[in-house]
């Protein structure tokens, strides 16, 4: 890799910009030029990434939404919903925590925040990786799907919210379980537990992990609880691996051992509905 | 343990004279209903299997079949009738949701019926359409609230005007520029065959209109009219990409359909094979399922969102629109879209088709479009928003009258659906679901898909758009209108026959022999 230039790094001060024009800024740069109309960044030919910095984001929508290419964008402050919409490509890392509608619809590129995050994360994502450090609203990896070489793949380091993987089609959900919500703060009701009801609702491909054991009550009823294989635990290994070191977490205090396996009762959960 | 009386709704008659043995029904039709027994050199019929698609009757080279409808075998009875019968008696034996396919079928009033459109005389002079110009050009987008111009006056000049530079200051946002005030409806690569998206495709480019993807994807071979593709964006995602939100001119988020308002729709894992996988982006043989809602979208200020964030991924060059069913509180709905920031609002009514919808929420769930359209654009313009968005009406077009009382109701322009899939074949059996279609439209059998040549398909359909646009210039001619844009939400120039006073109100016309 060619050792970074300045030319090929932008920081933007967000606090006075509305998000259009922190959004032609960063799509401009990474275009290479001031072409503002030229669809997505198609990646500029050499080995050497562009890097975009935005410090103060302040509830800016729509950050990285639309964006290809393999640039790399840190947010400092709290970007706004729908995070990484639509993207194909780009890594996006946040310092700090994010909104609702991260990564919705997602192509392929990865997502990191260092916080908690709010509803409809992953929103039917189709390929790439998000890496949340702390807890997850509801609505968590709702129709995610894979295809191909396409599998998407969720990292939740602390609890998640009700309807987590609802009509999950493929993909993979990791929920580490480190972090239980303060009570006031949690998105269901009762023990602080850290997954919430209704979890894989008409879910009819994909996988979801928790560590730890979860009530029945809290499982939709498409969904069944399975045993971790030994595929399944190379996978874990890799992603929580990958996890701990973006975080700056010791390895050894998430043995993959201790894994649930969720996956669906059916791949065909409608296939008898119908009188012809 | 045979409790019901299987009804065969159609007979089909062999007329022996006539009939040469030749096989074209055998080999015409996917649903084995005709039979060739070689120790007899007879063919035969089973009346059960057939659905009344009439290609059999169509390609008989003799003309030796007749189907018909078959008289009702149950006794006679207003309110049992003997679809009630027969739907028992499939759903006692299955414990399934009736299928069907296509519009409804029900007698529903259709309101484009009791409404008659206008024409001048002596007060003002009409206009013949073959000698002067008559502009049925349409755009579809958000218009501007007021038009600002940058006017440089040449002062030493006598001939002010021919000096006179005039500039438009305002950005008039992206619009939809139709020859001719008439797209093709969503229909899905996978709910009908690639060959009719082709000539659906071709035809719209052609003719300088647009044709609509559905939530199928959009298969390479029709990247070339991407210029004239409105892409769709629905609550399963299937296929959208930001590579595909960019080749389409404009985006459409689906929201609801009419021929099912408010469910979601399931592409059974059989019909998910190769080129569709591919297209829709999900592995062979899996359900395609698309939730009922979309689960990023509660309300309206998460359609906003939504909306936005097609508009920021396509940088801002293209409408972005939601497609809804017309159902009860469709004013304040739309209402709610245009504050949302779409860029065009597309109903589909009651009577809208589909390829495959629950019979009983087709029938029973929604109301015309006819009154949506009135309702919409009245409240709209209470509003002072109509400007802000432009109005599609859809959910069975039939004709190019139904095309200019909708715009004379308030609609910008027309989806049509059933009547570009008739253009090019299609006898309204009902059957799209089955996937067996002898017209080779609504299946992905390549023994059936090959029946429709796509190149007749784009002939048929530009013969449609010509012949149904020359109507409505002739229409708009004889009313003495010259510009379609002086029809929009004239509802002077429509007078109701045989409705009553509330209907009369909804719609916002007179009855007829009201005047001045």
């Amino acid at each position: 890799m060619k050792k970074k230039d300045d030319s090929m790094r932008l920081s933007i001060d967000a606090k006075n910009l509305g998000y259009r024009e922190l959004n032609l800024k960063i799509r401009n740069f990474l275009n290479g030029s001031g072409r503002g109309n030229d669809i997505g960044y198609e990646g500029n030919g050499d080995n050497c990434s562009r890097e975009v910095t935005i410090k103060n984001a302040l509830g800016h929508r729509y950050i990285g939404d639309g964006l290809k290419g393999d640039a790399l964008i840190n947010v400092y402050g709290t970007p706004g919903n729908d995070l990484g919409a639509f993207m194909d490509g780009p890594t996006l890392e946040i310092f700090g925590n994010g909104q609702d509608g991260i990564g919705n619809t997602m192509n392929s590129g990865k997502i990191i925040v260092h916080g908690d995050v709010g509803d409809i994360l992953g929103y039917s994502m189709r390929g790439g990786e998000i890496y949340i450090e702390k807890s997850i609203g509801f609505r968590g990896g709702i129709h995610m799907k894979s295809y191909r070489e396409k599998v998407p793949v969720l990292v939740i380091g602390g609890s998640a919210g009700n309807f987590l993987g609802e009509y999950m089609a493929g993909g993979i959900i990791i929920l580490l379980g480190l972090h239980k919500r303060e009570k006031a703060a949690l998105p269901f009701a009762g023990k602080t537990d850290i997954i919430g009801n209704y979890t894989g609702t008409g879910m009819h491909g994909g996988k979801i992990y928790v560590r730890g054991n979860i009530e029945d009550y809290k499982l939709g009823k498409e969904v069944r609880k399975s045993v971790a294989g030994k595929d399944d635990l190379d996978l874990l290994d890799r992603y929580v691996t990958a996890y701990c070191s973006l975080f700056n977490i010791d390895r050894k205090k998430i043995p993959v051992s201790s894994f649930l396996k969720l996956i669906p009762c059916s791949y065909r959960p409608y296939g008898k509905l119908y009188a012809y | 343990m045979a409790l019901e009386l299987k009804q065969s709704e159609f007979e089909i008659e062999r007329d022996k004279n006539k009939c040469i043995s030749c096989e074209v029904c055998v080999r015409q039709c996917s649903n084995d209903v005709h039979e060739y027994d070689s120790d007899q050199d007879t063919l035969y019929s089973d009346n059960s299997k057939c659905v009344g698609c009439r290609r059999c009757e169509t390609l008989c080279p003799t003309g030796a079949l007749k189907i018909r409808n078959r008289e009702d075998q149950f006794k006679t009875n207003y309110n049992w009738t003997s679809s009630h019968l027969s739907n028992i008696y499939r759903q006692a034996d299955s414990g399934g949701v009736l299928l069907t396919g296509m519009g409804s079928d029900r007698a529903h009033t259709v309101y484009w019926d009791h409404i008659l459109f206008n024409a001048a005389q002596v007060t003002n002079p009409s206009i013949d359409p073959l000698r002067e110009p008559m502009e049925i050009r349409t755009f579809i987008g958000r218009k501007p609230e007021r038009l600002d111009f940058e006017i440089n006056r040449n002062k030493d000049s006598k001939e002010s005007l021919k000096d006179t530079n005039i500039k438009l200051k305002t950005k008039v946002p992206p619009q939809l520029d139709l020859s001719t005030p008439i797209m093709f409806s969503a229909m899905s690569y996978g709910s009908v065959s690639l060959n009719v998206c082709k000539s659906l495709a071709a035809a719209a480019s052609e003719f300088g209109t647009y044709y609509n993807t559905g939530e199928g994807g959009l298969h390479k071979d029709l990247y070339g009219y991407a210029k004239n593709t409105i892409v769709q964006v629905a609550s399963g995602r299937y296929g959208v990409d930001v590579d595909y939100l960019n080749k389409g001119a404009a985006v459409e988020i689906k929201i609801g359909q009419g021929a099912k308002p408010g469910i979601g729709g399931h592409l059974p894992g059989e019909k998910v094979t190769g080129d569709i996988s591919n297209t829709r982006m999900i592995p062979e043989g899996t359900d395609a399922i698309s939730p009922a809602p979309h689960h990023d979208i509660y309300s309206i200020e998460d359609l906003a969102q939504l909306i936005y964030a097609l508009k920021e991924a396509t940088n801002w060059l293209k409408p972005v629109g939601v497609k809804v069913s017309a159902v009860h509180n469709i004013a304040p709905i739309a209402s709610g879209i245009v504050r949302a920031g779409a860029d065009f609002v597309t109903i589909d009514g009651l009577r809208g088709g589909t390829g495959a919808a629950p019979q009983i929420i087709r029938d029973n769930v929604g109301i015309p479009i006819e009154l949506a359209i009135a309702s919409v654009d009245e409240r709209l313009r209470e509003e002072g928003i109509r400007y802000r968005s432009s109005i599609i009406a859809a959910g069975s077009i039939r004709s190019s009258a139904d095309v200019i009382k909708a715009i004379a109701l308030g609609a910008d322009a027309v989806y049509i659906g059933t009547a570009a899939l008739v253009a090019i074949g299609c006898h309204l059996c009902q059957k799209c679901y089955t996937g067996k279609c002898n017209w080779g439209i609504a299946t992905q059998d390549p023994y059936l898909t090959k029946r429709l040549n796509p190149e007749i398909g784009t002939r048929k359909l530009l013969n449609l758009l010509r012949g149904w646009s020359l109507e409505i210039k002739e229409m708009l001619g004889g009313a003495g209108i010259n510009a379609i844009e002086s029809l929009k939400s004239n509802r002077e120039h429509l007078r109701g026959i045989n409705l009553n006073d509330r209907e009369l109100a909804v719609l916002g016309i007179k009855h007829a022999g009201e005047a001045w």
